[in-house]
């Protein structure tokens, strides 16, 4: 339970189920001062206390669950390091993987509970053999599914969702007021909850030292320089100052952030395109697509056949429709790999802001089948080209 | 979710039936105090009342008996009140004369942040004092901090009892050594007071903080017990109405106060020795059930002296504890998880820390006693009250080693995550 109204409504949700329910809201913060100081949902003594409250209303007990340790290890340093090595984490992303529906769920289990309600707006449907899906929310304005691409089957058994099915915000923010609960009317919760002003860029140039490098053309040709590549975003124009015009004279973007030698690549708009995008992390929400009957493992055994999804790229995005298969990945000495294989997704519309370290989630429709980390993408738009 | 059995008395203490009733009759009485009028000098008469019968348990005068808004007002006043006192009026922040306090690391958070504020904001010198492994202020260290510069001392503050293991503190030995070199001494007494008879307070104590929910009276109730000569720097200002205290005086909660320490006080020694049984039931059961469990402070050196047949050193042992108080850590587990299993299983007990937004840290008199930071964190204070029977000792005994197993599993799941990986 945040403190906001969505985990109060599900905690109701759930009691009214009928299931023995505890309220658990996570500390993520030994200094929970430092973080919000408004009420925007995460993170804040107020928020402790509102959650405390909407547990308090319902007759649920309540604890508190220190996971201050974990969280800042694994999402707030992988969000730095993320951007370190020049890739755009989802932060909110990794806390699912690793925080609520790892540690949490670990703890609850561990403790007797049988699975971890969230008030995240995503459906879990089972198929007749019993085998758990994962799909979009009724209300398509707030699904949330993207940021539950990461789960597993294993974590899917034990997680509940009770406000999937809900058609829209407005109908959790009556139920919450005609249940009473005070926080029917707080305003949702956005941005990156540990950077406080929501600030992004100052944050991280706080955390990473920036390093004077060069900025370069798609030819490798240099045309400017900066004060730390890790400062700068794939799709971002402003800020570049470069001393040498494009040719054409157009305004140019970046294109690709080098960490290892410290390059940033700028190039014109249509170069940001990309037709594909591959990664060697991916993971399965329940049965995976040969077992659910979308393709099948070729005959030499070490891919599956290309078959049609759809992905989506970041929470906000809308999804555009894809082809996807497994295959050997390359090694950096161009040689191939069968043991590591690699999850390719080539877009049928050329796909616009994609940055290595996002996550691809690739839908069946409603249907989260799984998720990839973004390892490197194939620009729409040869070099030679612009 | 009712409360089955309420173990947790340390923390607040249930009202008595005939506290309650005390209480109810005196706030039917009408008027101030302060007041002239008849109707005034009637509270003021039951306000006065109380303050000497709970100057009797002390064996002061009830001029010497400050009234407070509870145990941290108290031990405020005391501290800084005394810590401004004695710089003589007139001195800065930068140019204290005697700017040192003498504080064991082990104290309650009252006293922690009470120092800590006057370090940061009023030119005072902290002196950590170490405590031994029991929890209990060493001697030795106190008596070298005095040596380093017994003039700069502004005043020795200590417990009575330790509020999280239940240790006593050596403090009739202590309040000598700082005497001898004219240094007023405070001492929270909350922990003990009504536990264990505090009369006569030792010589060299100036002043005693004390908080009437911890022996049942109600909360927001307390008094500092102000020696003669002993004056203090008001924290309130507005009034005057007691030496050192501004604020009208709440008559019927002091009345209450009164009744809470008389039912306390009353057979107090036979109220002690009944709960140091049921204390050392708890922990022999607990050794007995669960081996990996430690017991702290010096009830839990005395339940293990007991069990291995050394009475005499268990005698020792248990003459240095609260009567009502079992503190205990288990590895592995955290305290936190322990505690709801327990709550969930109907026990209300507690991890003995103080906590932020609910989390509770790794205690720091643990960690003054020596243990590190993980074992910290498995802790659990149980403490008895008047009323706690050996059917319900016996009934957290049945309870225990499934909640014991659990959270060391959680707790091990903690510390190799698997899902999510």
């Amino acid at each position: 339970m945040s403190g906001g109204v969505d985990s109060a409504v599900a905690a109701a949700r759930a009691v009214d189920a009928g299931h023995d329910v505890v309220g658990v809201h996570l500390a993520l913060s030994r200094m929970p001062g430092t973080l919000r100081t408004g009420s925007r949902g995460c993170c804040t003594i107020e928020d402790s206390l509102d959650a405390r409250r909407a547990a308090d209303l319902l007759g649920i007990p309540f604890y508190v669950w220190d996971f201050s340790e974990r969280f800042r290890a694994d999402v707030v340093d992988d969000f730095i390091s993320e951007y370190a090595a020049g890739r755009t984490p989802n932060p909110c992303m990794r806390c699912n993987e690793r925080i609520k529906f790892a540690a949490v769920l670990e703890k609850a289990l561990a403790l007797g509970f049988d699975a971890v309600a969230t008030g995240h707006y995503a459906h879990i449907v089972t198929d007749a053999e019993g085998n758990r899906e994962l799909h979009r929310a009724s209300d398509e304005a707030k699904d949330q599914s993207y940021v539950l691409g990461v789960l597993t089957t294993e974590q899917l058994a034990h997680a509940m969702f009770p406000l999937g099915t809900t058609p829209s915000k407005a109908v959790v923010r009556a139920e919450a007021a005609a249940r009473g609960l005070t926080v029917a009317q707080k305003p949702d919760s956005h941005d990156i909850c540990f950077i406080p002003d929501g600030d992004t860029r100052g944050w991280l140039a706080d955390r990473i030292a920036p390093q004077q490098g060069a900025i370069v053309d798609r030819d490798g040709t240099p045309v400017g320089s900066h004060d730390g590549a890790t400062s700068f975003t794939v799709g971002q124009r402003r800020g570049l100052n470069l001393g040498v015009p494009a040719p054409d004279g157009r305004p140019r973007f970046v294109l690709e952030v080098r960490p290892r030698t410290n390059e940033v690549v700028v190039g014109p708009k249509e170069a940001l395109a990309i037709r594909e995008l591959a990664g060697a992390r991916f993971s399965w929400a329940g049965l995976d697509p040969v077992a659910s009957g979308l393709t099948h493992v070729t005959a030499e055994g070490d891919a599956w056949a290309p078959f049609s999804c759809q992905v989506q790229v970041r929470a906000h995005a809308d999804p555009v429709a894809a082809t996807a298969r497994l295959a050997p990945s390359t090694t950096p000495d161009g040689t191939t790999d069968v043991t590591a294989p690699e999850l390719v997704v080539e877009v049928d519309e050329p796909l616009l802001g994609v940055a290595p370290g996002q996550t691809a989630v690739l839908y069946s429709g409603t249907r989260v089948l799984g998720q990839c980390t973004i390892d490197r993408t194939v620009s729409a738009v040869p070099a030679t080209a612009s | 979710m009712p409360v089955a059995v309420y173990l947790d008395h340390a923390a607040g203490s249930p009202m008595p039936a005939s506290v309650r009733g005390a209480y109810l009759s005196a706030l039917e009485a009408v008027g101030n105090p302060s007041s002239i009028h008849s109707a005034g000098q009637a509270a003021r008469g039951m306000l006065e009342d109380a303050r000497e019968r709970l100057a009797a348990t002390l064996g002061v005068d009830a001029v010497e008996m400050v009234f407070t808004g509870g145990g941290t007002e108290a031990v405020n006043l005391g501290v800084k009140g005394l810590f401004w006192k004695r710089q003589g009026g007139s001195a800065t922040p930068s140019a204290r004369p005697r700017p040192r306090i003498l504080v064991p690391r082990a104290e309650h958070h009252a006293t922690l942040d009470a120092v800590e504020w006057l370090a940061a904001h009023e030119g005072a010198v902290l002196r950590w004092l170490e405590v031994d492994e029991v929890g209990a202020l060493r001697l030795g260290d106190l008596a070298a901090a005095l040596a380093e510069n017994p003039d700069d001392v502004a005043l020795l503050t200590m417990l009575a009892a330790n509020n999280e293991v239940g240790t006593l503190q050596p403090v009739a030995e202590a309040a000598a050594l700082a005497a001898a070199q004219g240094v007023p001494v405070h001492v929270d007494a909350i922990a003990a007071y009504g536990q264990l008879p505090l009369a006569p307070l030792p010589a060299g104590v100036s002043a005693v903080s004390l908080s009437a929910h911890k022996l049942g009276g109600p909360v927001g109730v307390g008094a500092l017990v102000l020696r003669r000569g002993a004056d203090v720097v008001p924290l309130l200002h507005g009034g005057s109405q007691q030496r050192g205290r501004s604020g009208t005086m709440d008559a019927a909660g002091a009345a209450a106060f009164a009744a809470a320490s008389a039912e306390a006080h009353a057979a107090i020694a036979e109220r002690a020795a009944r709960k140091a049984q049921l204390r050392d039931r708890l922990a022999a059961g607990i050794l007995a059930a669960l081996p990996q469990v430690e017991l702290r402070g010096a009830a839990g050196r005395a339940a293990v002296a007991r069990a291995a047949g050394r009475d005499a050193e268990a005698a020792q042992w248990a003459a240095r504890a609260l009567p009502g108080t079992l503190h205990l850590t288990v590895p592995g587990a955290e305290g936190d998880s322990l505690l709801m299993l327990l709550d969930l299983a109907g026990f209300a007990v507690s991890t003995g820390s103080a906590c932020q937004a609910g989390v509770p840290e790794p205690s720091h008199v643990l960690l003054a006693m020596g243990l590190d930071e993980q074992a910290a964190r498995g802790a659990l204070r149980i403490s008895l009250g008047p009323e706690t029977t050996e059917a319900e000792v016996d009934a957290l005994l049945a309870a225990l080693p499934a909640a014991v197993e659990r959270a060391t599993s959680a707790g091990l799941a903690a510390r190799t995550p698997s899902l999510g990986r």
